[in-house]
């Protein structure tokens, strides 16, 4: 009991716990991968798109960036985001006149680092969402006179995140245990924030813990709101029935 | 583009090769074991069931560097931990490494063959009975080589995964090609370049782990080839 009560002490919003620098780095966590996520999404139409599409030049550099992200480690292309970055704005920087070094944030590099390998997984995604588009649908919108982008809306796009949600909601799980990467940038996200409780309390062991069920927390609840939008896209098809 | 230094990365980065491969293949073989014992013990038993679907569950909801750093890090906070047999191993960043990343393989690897023991056919599974095999024989000659088999594409899929974890493994301070990468950025800052070499090592052995499962595959489905006359 007492150790319950020590435990609650030290993660709890008391003057000696450490619960708002958790909140913060929750939201922080929350944030980041949102953001990736959304940048992944940008990427990953992209890619689609360029995989999808007639074009030689965009087939092949839509395939060497899935190839080259999906074979490498997240933590190097991390990496490449943090010292290159850091490099391009320097020198940047110098071309503008501005002297000394420059940096990308913590924040700038996770975005753009696990967007980058977000969006390859994206890419997949959304390209075999498109092609289970039966052939018909398509070609009855056409048969009815839609132009390219109304037929981008009503049919393109409903199909794409109907098929596509459930492996989209694998790639937001999968981004959300990756922002723990970014700790290495020194963002205080989750992971950075227990591991500096952990190292200046002596208590490793709570603060993992502590970590742990954060995580479990996020995973869980966002896997159930992924599980509902995924029963929201199959209302129309449950209504035609 | 500085060739005389890309040459010299990459003979540093290959030095790391052999830690990344042990790494992974010691992994990979009690990972793999750990799969199947779950994946059986979830067929057979309704608080089995119960136990890996849990384990499972904690271990695909976390990250793994956490799942490293709370074996590395958090398991020496306890006396007993200290003063047990295992400590030996527990304070060295290699078995906890290898222990995170087992455990961490077995419970995506369980769903795998979970997916595979699914597929086996009733009728194989009743003709086995019929013939008067034990469970325990028909789990060994029917049902474990079917499911395998079927599972082996999707594993491949999770080795490759397994080769680009272990690159976690230089946060606990391994060097491997991770942790030599990052040497050599933070000492050169020409992370592009390091990027390249350490990116084309990893690519050629995820590369060549596709090619032998395909390989295996190939070999252990006969019954699909197309009649060759």
């Amino acid at each position: 009991m007492d150790l319950l009560i020590d435990y609650v002490t030290l993660i709890g919003f008391g003057p000696t716990g450490w619960g708002w620098q958790l909140a913060r780095a929750t939201f922080l966590t929350i944030s980041v991968s949102a953001c990736a996520y959304l940048a992944g999404l940008v990427f990953g139409t992209l890619g689609a798109w360029g995989k999808l599409s007639a074009s030689r030049a965009a087939h092949g550099v839509t395939d060497a960036y899935t190839t080259i992200i999906r074979g490498v480690p997240d933590l190097l292309v991390i990496y490449l985001f943090y010292f290159g970055g850091s490099t391009v704005m320097t020198k940047l920087g110098q071309m503008f006149g501005a002297s000394g070094f420059w940096g990308l944030n913590g924040f700038m590099v996770g975005v753009l680092a696990v967007g980058v390998v977000s969006g390859a997984y994206q890419t997949e995604v959304l390209r075999g969402a498109f092609l289970a588009i039966p052939k018909g649908e398509i070609e009855a919108a056409r048969a009815v006179g839609m132009g390219r982008l109304l037929m981008l809306r009503r049919i393109i796009g409903p199909r794409v995140l109907r098929f596509g949600l459930p492996g989209m909601g694998n790639v937001w799980q999968q981004v959300l245990k990756e922002s723990a990467l970014i700790s290495v940038t020194g963002l205080a996200e989750i992971m950075r924030q227990i591991h500096i409780g952990a190292g200046s309390t002596h208590q490793p062991f709570d603060f993992y813990v502590t970590g742990f069920l954060l995580y479990l927390a996020l995973t869980t609840v966002s896997g159930q709101l992924f599980r509902w939008a995924e029963g929201w896209t199959l209302v129309p098809e449950r209504r035609a029935a | 583009m500085d060739f005389d230094f890309l040459g010299d990365t990459m003979m540093k980065l290959l030095a790391g090769v052999p830690l990344t491969l042990q790494l992974t293949a010691i992994s990979v073989a009690i990972g793999a074991a750990l799969a199947i014992l779950l994946a059986v013990l979830r067929a057979v038993s309704r608080p089995g069931e119960y136990f890996v679907r849990f384990y499972v569950f904690c271990l695909r909801g976390t990250p793994l560097l956490l799942q490293i750093f709370l074996i590395y890090y958090g398991l020496g906070q306890f006396a007993f931990v200290r003063e047990s047999i295992l400590w030996p191993f527990l304070r060295q960043p290699y078995w906890c490494a290898i222990l995170a990343l087992s455990l961490n393989t077995a419970a995506y690897g369980s769903e795998i063959v979970r997916g595979g023991l699914q597929s086996v056919p009733a009728g194989a599974i009743e003709a086995a009975r019929a013939a008067g095999m034990s469970k325990l024989l028909m789990y060994r000659r029917i049902i474990l080589p079917l499911a395998l088999r079927q599972a082996l594409p999707a594993y491949g899929n999770e080795m490759v995964i397994m080769v680009k974890s272990t690159s976690l493994a230089s946060i606990v301070t391994l060097m491997e090609v991770s942790g030599i990468s990052y040497a050599i950025i933070s000492e050169t800052y020409r992370a592009l370049e390091v990027f390249l070499c350490a990116g084309s090592i990893y690519l050629v052995i995820n590369f060549l782990i596709t090619r032998a499962v395909a390989a295996v595959e190939y070999r252990i489905t006969p019954h699909l080839r197309p009649v060759s006359t």
